[in-house]
């Protein structure tokens, strides 16, 4: 499938060029123009340079301190999330039904957490965890735990954790499931008769074949666990202190609490650009993947037949006695 | 061979892990606000349908979700209509800053609305759209737009070359093979992508609350005005979280099988 070059091509691509350039470029300049001033209010504007980025990058300062903690905890949620998110997902897809019913009932189940508008899940779990009126929070309090998310921090840490795998593992496992199906059911038979074990068809077949997925899985999950607002801003509040206060809510405290815009547009731009090259190593990883599937597949027709006709040959054959 | 032992049970469990926390917002919305505060109970004695007649009946609640499904609906054919043609050109041609394009798309699909919050806000006050669902519409394009045409390119991929070769030797122009032909051959993938569109624009919040005030405010933000405002109507917020659980679990019945490859961005 070798694509023809053609220039004309841009005609259809200005739409989307227009429309995102439009919600992305113009915003953006504005944001960097606001990152080199400080305003009083008023619409006064003193210009500041790179005052505010040193400023950020440097921890003994306020908006430095906010900053960088806000950035550490932030990063250390990702990294829980993924270790907690990406085993489980794999284990919950290796888990699925194979047929019938059942399999339709799941899927639907497990896409519904994924449906619900992002305060509404808040909004769940502030209700189910609650001490007084949650069913989660008052067991844990009758079976003797003293725990209040509002005033324990761990006890917060551990409500937004649980919402988070609660609300996003369903993503990694049906991406991970898709992976699987598209693994032939001639790969398990062979694995049948070479008599590898459970642990060995996981390794050398499913891993490998869901590979690309989790990579994606990976991805998303980083990135929406990075930037992620509104479900522990309705539950904690960023509280008890600044105990859940990730790197969007210190932001949206700074522009739009404080109308900080000199600061605030500084903060953006780093958070920016950190992810965009989080973004750009997984894009160059993805393709880089693509490219050697690609190789594989032009390659694979001189490999294919061997495995298929030595390991299963009676269903290899028969169609082709039945055409002679 | 396929799956591991105790499958069975491992899902089981993660169900009802999913479902329990949806089971008791859905028990709070039936029960009245005595009731949640005085006792602990499993399912409602006393069930009142009197919180969903709240909503139903005042006009600053149930205009919440008509403004939402407005910018909703705004967006999702805004997103579609500019993806379909460039998911053409991106699955069928190579042409200058293609790749760079695909990346840039991708990270505006990325990038932290709460970056974007503040200058959107400047933006749409500046050219009169700010408090109208247009302005929700536009400013959630930027993760939409990229997201369809991701989705849309897969399926464009999946037509054969020979059918658009064949279409031009027969004299039709381009506009009408895309309108005749390419668009009726990937209309699940529409389905799929309008969709997502629909979805993502329906989850995200912080956008749409900071682009409205009044006129065009989203059931969302209603909501969240109601715990800091009224304190404790827990049945009533319970209600109005059901009420917006409702949509998206009616159409992921007709996109189960393509939730997957939607979430990967067209990719699996």
């Amino acid at each position: 499938m070798d694509k023809t070059v053609n220039q004309k091509a841009w005609f259809l691509v200005l739409p989307v060029f227009l429309v995102v350039a439009f919600s992305a470029v113009l915003p953006l300049m504005t944001v960097v123009n606001y990152s080199m001033q400080d305003t009083f209010g008023n619409n006064q504007f003193f210009w500041n340079g790179v005052g505010w980025f040193k400023e950020l990058l440097d921890p003994s300062t306020d908006l430095g301190g906010r900053f960088l903690a806000s950035l550490g905890r932030n990063l250390f949620f990702s990294m829980v999330i993924l270790a907690i998110e990406v085993p489980l997902g794999i284990v919950i897809a290796l888990s699925m039904p194979r047929q019938g019913w059942t399999v339709a009932a799941c899927l639907v189940i497990l896409a519904l957490p994924l449906l619900i508008p992002w305060n509404v899940v808040g909004t769940i779990w502030q209700i189910f965890g609650r001490p007084d009126i949650g069913l989660m929070g008052y067991t844990l309090n009758a079976m003797g735990f003293d725990y209040n998310y509002v005033s324990n921090a761990i006890d917060a840490w551990v409500t937004v954790i649980v919402m988070d795998v609660w609300h996003w593992t369903s993503l990694v496992a049906l991406l991970c499931y898709a992976g699987l199906k598209s693994i032939p059911e001639a790969y398990y038979q062979a694995a049948q008769i070479d008599g590898a074990s459970r642990w060995a068809v996981f390794k050398a077949i499913q891993l490998p074949k869901m590979n690309r997925v989790l990579l994606i899985a990976v991805l998303l999950r980083f990135m929406d666990s990075f930037m992620i607002y509104t479900e522990p801003f309705v539950v904690t509040g960023g509280g008890p202190g600044n105990s859940t206060t990730f790197v969007s809510i210190e932001l949206v405290k700074i522009a739009l609490g404080q109308f900080d815009l000199g600061k605030a547009a500084a903060l953006s731009l780093v958070y920016n650009l950190i992810i965009l090259i989080v973004c750009w190593i997984f894009y160059t990883v993805m393709t880089n993947a693509g490219a050697e599937r690609k190789v594989q597949a032009e390659s694979e027709p001189a490999v294919e037949p061997k495995p298929s006709s030595g390991l299963k040959p009676v269903p290899a054959l028969k169609p082709k006695e039945g055409v002679a | 061979m396929h799956s591991i032992p105790g499958r069975r049970v491992i899902m089981a469990l993660f169900l009802i892990f999913l479902l329990l926390p949806i089971y008791w917002l859905v028990n709070m919305s039936f029960k009245t606000n005595a009731e949640i505060v005085s006792t602990m109970t499993l399912w409602p004695h006393t069930p009142t349908l009197q919180h969903y007649k709240r909503i139903f009946t005042d006009e600053s609640w149930y205009s919440g979700y008509i403004n939402s499904l407005e910018y909703v609906v705004l967006n999702t054919i805004i997103s579609i209509s500019v993806a379909l043609p460039a998911a053409y050109a991106f699955s069928r041609y190579r042409f200058l800053g293609d790749k760079h394009l695909f990346f840039w798309l991708l990270s505006n699909r990325m990038a932290p609305a709460a970056v974007y919050a503040l200058p959107f806000f400047n933006l749409y006050s500046a050219i009169g759209l700010f408090d109208t669902p247009w302005a929700v519409a536009l400013a959630h394009c930027i993760f939409n737009v990229p997201l369809a045409v991701w989705i849309l390119e897969g399926f464009v991929s999946g037509v054969p070359r020979e059918i658009d070769e064949t279409a031009f030797l027969d004299g039709y122009s381009f506009p009408r093979f895309f309108i005749r032909i390419l668009v009726p051959l990937i209309a699940s993938g529409i389905g799929v992508a309008a969709f997502f569109c629909f979805m993502f624009s329906w989850v995200e919040l912080l956008l749409a609350r900071t682009l409205t005030s009044v006129q065009a405010k989203p059931i969302a933000a209603i909501m969240t005005r109601t715990v800091s405002a009224a304190g404790m109507d827990w049945g009533l917020l319970a209600a109005a979280g059901v009420l917006t659980i409702i949509p998206g679990a009616l159409v992921i019945w007709f996109v189960r099988n393509y939730i997957a490859s939607g979430f990967a961005l067209g990719r699996v």
